[in-house]
């Protein structure tokens, strides 16, 4: 008989906020052990929590970017448990009422379990919670550190959609990516801002009923959970096929000798004894709360790839340039929209634009690192000829907003090379020009004389000398060597200063040689 | 002796120049040392710190400074934070514990210019009704040693009734200022649920308890409450409704005031001295041009129950925090769990170990639906009750306690007993409303003071200090003095 995996994924998240949870301590990680701290979030005598907006915010900004529904009445609850790195003894969660519910996720996948290259996974819910302390371990005794206690968790909980380790991994980046897009969270998993716990059971192929659920703890990587995954089907599906009977339990993962190991079983299951917190009020969004939090929902990374695809006719690479530089791609689509030929559009942003303002920023940064005197910065530029990137205080990396030229120039440069007027040599120099120092590409063929000849006489005239004064690759060409004709070509460029029309030429150039 | 004075009159005095804070605080240190050692109302208080506290306000006073409360001695609840006091809910669990932070009700004092002094002894925190289950020994009534004050502001009740402070603040989580109050022949008011901040209050029941002030008379109570009240965006619970002047309303006006009188509240367990004083006074309302009309809380019998399992579930949460890792005593194990069972098992008492495990128990898995859900059906059931009450009438009247002050020990085998004695207060806090207690009588022998309850409308406490300080203001009852 035939089994498959059926998983279910707990993600917690640590949001970016600027304070925790219920206080108003520093949301920071890496300070010294015990100094974000306050009576609140230490658990003190008669302290309360105080929610922090934003973090609700947040929670609920993810709960539109996961397709979810925004119910109208959420709440926290008391669970309660006893572990030292809890300061209250109870974590403050959302229950049974959280702040959004229902939802799904869809990303690029093409495994098992995919439909026309893409994974969807449904979301059960993301809720908001509190983060608890970490314990660190010494010889004889153990310690708490605080910082963490109280930070804005939010729990992302999956349905059971996930049918193999590698779709559980490409669920994650997926989540991972729209995190970090929407600025919910910085998802370091070094730094413990994202933390994973799994729930597997296997079934015979083609029965619907769930096996006995085991959730799986203590990975702490994204490809942790795919080892983890994997090595936990096979283990259960031995397991089935040896005839043993499954039981649901919660099994730690360990990393370095790559298995699981059973922690507790449903037996010896905690009873949190949830209650809603009687110090809180229950949520009930505004319609005006709501409206703020949706305008902050950006444009998810797969759907802006697929746009830029379908919209500009973009190579998936582009389109991922683009979706990886937001604002880059943002600048593209605001001259591509007025392009006939986006492509050539995005070829120059990507490979001129992008390469010349990193160049520009890597010798920028340098002179910051040197901690250049504002004086030398003006000599050196106009030593260098540099007019962009000199701010009046000082060197200044430079964004796009700081660009000299119109966005529309590019577009007229994009034009004058379609239409022929300039080579695309002559191009790179108008673009070096326009970005040094803003002038219109028309402007600068005119002041450079770097408008491309497709006077056929002139041309036949620098041909007939080109002929006369290399024997040797004309004999080479007619003895059938073609690519002689390059270097024939090389000298009438030069002897029209680079700006004979190349494709006319040739042309000449072959007629010439044949006739 | 300044220390017997109410707060408006010492403050006349102190603002008078007739005599200084320093000489205030110190009549109340003097009365302290000469009765505590009977009455033990205090577990400790800090004299040198107090009396600096004096001087500072009488520098003020000296420059022309005015506040309300200036250079006024109140004393504590030892379950209310006060910056680098011992703060220990009457429980051992806190060991050497020292607040650093102030309480926001605490705040409001000092920033009145109040000197703040004393930990007043209570019930471990707050839970009982006799100041009997304080791990800092047993606080007795001033009108007669060998009975209890009430519970579980006990220490609250008897300093303020003994004049070894002006005034002083309790908690009120079931009655636990009203009652007190009561038996030792105070005024004390549980105010509106949100009137006051819980920012510092260490809590037993989050969404019953309320801070509340216990005074000489119901004037100060008025001036008192218009000190503590206010929002406070650190209590997400407090309310932000204007705070009015309670003192304008204490006018004598209660001509046509209606009084409900709930005819459940005429039970078997009533003492007919309490009852016969709560008639008297009722009569005297009459006579003051009140009318009495008869009103129905329909599910009054429910309210104990309803209180021991809403109570008891907070609490066991509540409680969770006192564990030993961050603060408080410790006594260590060979693990967390060894850890946390040897130092709760030393730390608290026994009244406070039962309603942990009752509370743990009505929320357990398979139990919350029949004990926990059902009980906050029934809390809506009781408000709709006192809101459905309001609609008709403008306070309730009812006696405060069934009885006067019982013996020392008397109840304390019998925990129902002693739960019982909370019964007219308890549906009080299940409500939200607000309520007062004041004197309104004696019993015979012993003589012991008789208290009278009203209950207000959410956030009519302009109501109910209204109607007290009528009745006040034609009874001597508040004028008579324990022999201690």
């Amino acid at each position: 008989m035939e089994y498959e995996a059926v998983i279910g994924l707990e993600t917690h998240v640590q949001l970016k906020t600027k304070s925790k949870m219920w206080c108003g301590c520093a949301n920071q990680y890496g300070s010294e052990p015990n100094t974000n701290v306050c009576p609140v979030c230490l658990g003190m005598p008669g302290v309360l929590p105080v929610p922090n907006d934003e973090a609700l915010r947040l929670t609920v900004l993810t709960g539109y970017l996961l397709n979810c529904e925004i119910p109208r009445f959420a709440k926290f609850d008391r669970k309660s448990y006893f572990y030292p790195d809890a300061p209250k003894n109870y974590q403050l969660t959302q229950y049974d009422k959280p702040s959004t519910q229902n939802g799904f996720v869809e990303f690029e996948f093409a495994g098992a379990g995919s439909t026309n290259g893409m994974g969807r996974v449904r979301i059960t819910r993301a809720h908001l919670e509190e983060d608890v302390g970490k314990l660190t371990h010494f010889d004889r005794n153990s310690g708490v550190d605080f910082n963490r206690a109280g930070v804005p968790l939010m729990e992302i909980v999956s349905e059971p959609d996930i049918t193999s380790a590698d779709m559980a991994y490409e669920y994650l980046n997926a989540l991972k990516d729209i995190l970090i897009y929407s600025n919910v969270s910085d998802c370091d998993m070094e730094k413990g801002m994202v933390r994973c716990d799994v729930n597997i059971s296997v079934r015979p192929v083609g029965t619907k009923e769930l096996g006995a659920k085991i959730e799986i703890k203590n990975m702490n990587s994204f490809s942790g959970v795919r080892r983890a995954a994997e090595y936990e089907i096979a283990r259960q599906i031995a397991a089935v096929k040896r005839g043993e009977k499954l039981i649901q339990s919660t099994r730690r993962w360990d990393d370095e000798a790559g298995i699981t190991d059973e922690m507790r079983t449903k037996e010896h299951a905690h009873d949190y004894r949830y209650f809603p917190d009687p110090d809180l009020m229950p949520l009930a969004p505004t319609d005006a709360w709501l409206a703020e939090v949706k305008s902050r929902v950006v444009e998810l990374p797969l759907a802006r790839k697929q746009r830029f695809m379908r919209e500009y006719q973009l190579p998936p690479p582009d389109a991922e340039t683009f979706v990886n530089d937001v604002p880059l791609g943002n600048y593209f689509e605001g001259v591509a929209k007025q392009s006939k030929n986006p492509k050539a559009v995005a070829n120059w942003v990507i490979n001129n634009l992008r390469a010349k303002l990193t160049e520009r920023n890597d010798f920028i940064a340098k002179q910051i690192a040197e901690d250049t005197q504002f004086g030398e910065n003006v000599k050196l530029a106009a030593n260098e000829s540099l007019s962009i990137g000199v701010a009046a205080g000082g060197w200044k990396l430079l964004t796009l907003s700081d660009l000299l030229f119109q966005p529309k120039a590019l577009l007229e440069l994009v034009g004058l090379v379609e239409a022929k007027t300039i080579s695309s040599a002559a191009a790179q120099q108008v673009f070096s020009e326009m970005f040094e120092t803003g002038k219109s590409p028309a402007t600068i063929v005119q002041e450079k004389g770097l408008a491309q000849v497709s006077d056929t006489g002139a041309i036949e005239k620098f041909c007939d000398e080109a002929i006369a004064a290399n024997p040797n690759p004309v004999t080479d060409y007619k003895a059938g060597k073609l690519a002689a004709l390059n270097s024939l070509k090389g000298h009438v460029m030069k002897l029209s200063k680079g700006k004979a029309n190349p494709a006319l030429v040739g042309e000449i150039l072959e007629r010439k040689l044949k006739g | 002796m300044l220390n017997q004075l109410t707060i408006s009159k010492l403050a006349a005095k102190l603002a008078g120049r007739e005599v200084s804070a320093r000489e205030a605080m110190q009549s109340c240190l003097d009365q302290i040392e000469r009765v505590d050692g009977n009455i033990h109302a205090f577990i400790s208080h800090d004299a040198a710190d107090a009396l600096a506290q004096a001087d500072a306000a009488d520098k003020d006073i000296s420059a022309g400074v005015q506040k309300p409360l200036l250079g006024i001695p109140i004393a504590i609840k030892d379950v209310l934070a006060v910056k680098n006091q011992p703060l220990n809910c009457g429980s051992k669990i806190l060991g050497k514990f020292i607040s650093p932070y102030d309480a926001a009700a605490i705040e409001k004092l000092k920033s009145a210019g109040a000197i703040v002094f004393g930990r007043l002894n209570m019930d471990e925190f707050a839970m009982g009704s006799s100041t009997e289950n304080s791990a800092f020994g047993v606080t007795r009534n001033p009108w007669d040693t060998m009975r209890i004050p009430g519970g579980s502001s006990g220490g609250s009740a008897a300093a303020v009734a003994a004049d070894e402070c002006i005034a002083s603040l309790g908690t009120d989580t079931g009655g636990s200022i009203r009652q007190p109050a009561a038996l030792c022949g105070c005024v004390g008011l549980k105010p509106t649920y949100g009137r006051i901040s819980r920012y510092g209050l260490v809590a037993f029941a989050s969404s019953l308890d309320q801070i509340g002030p216990f005074t000489k008379d119901v004037h100060d109570s008025a001036t008192l409450l218009g000190v503590l009240s206010g929002v406070d965006l650190r209590d997400s619970t407090s309310v932000p409704q204007p705070v009015p002047n309670y003192i304008a309303a204490l006018d004598g006006k209660i001509k046509g005031l209606k009084l409900g009188l709930p005819k459940e509240y005429m039970i078997g367990g009533l003492d007919a001295e309490v009852k016969a004083a709560v008639d008297a006074a009722v009569k005297k309302f009459q006579n003051l041009g009140a009318e009495i009309v008869e009103i129905s809380l329909p599910h009054t019998d429910y309210a104990v129950a309803t209180y021991y399992i809403i109570a008891t579930a907070e609490a066991s949460a509540n409680l969770a925090r006192f564990d030993g890792i961050r603060y408080g005593a410790r006594i260590d194990g060979n693990d967390p769990t060894e850890l946390y069972s040897r130092t709760r098992g030393a730390g608290f008492g026994a009244e406070v170990k039962r309603r942990i495990i009752l509370g743990t128990y009505v929320l357990s898995s398979g139990y919350y639906d029949a004990y926990y859900l059902r009980a906050q059906k029934v809390r809506t059931l009781i408000r709709n009750d006192f809101l459905r009450a309001f609609e008709t009438v403008d306070a309730i009247v009812t006696p405060t306690s069934p009885t006067a002050a019982f013996k020392i020990g008397e109840k304390s085998n019998d925990p129902l007993q002693m739960y019982l004695s909370d019964i007219f207060t308890i549906s009080c806090n299940l409500a939200g409303i607000c309520g007062i207690s004041i004197p309104c009588g004696f019993t015979k022998s012993p003589k012991l003071p008789i208290g009278l309850q009203l209950l207000g409308k959410p956030f009519g406490e302009e109501m109910l200090l209204k109607a007290a300080h009528a009745y006040e203001q034609n009874t001597l009852w508040h004028q008579e003095k324990p022999p201690v």
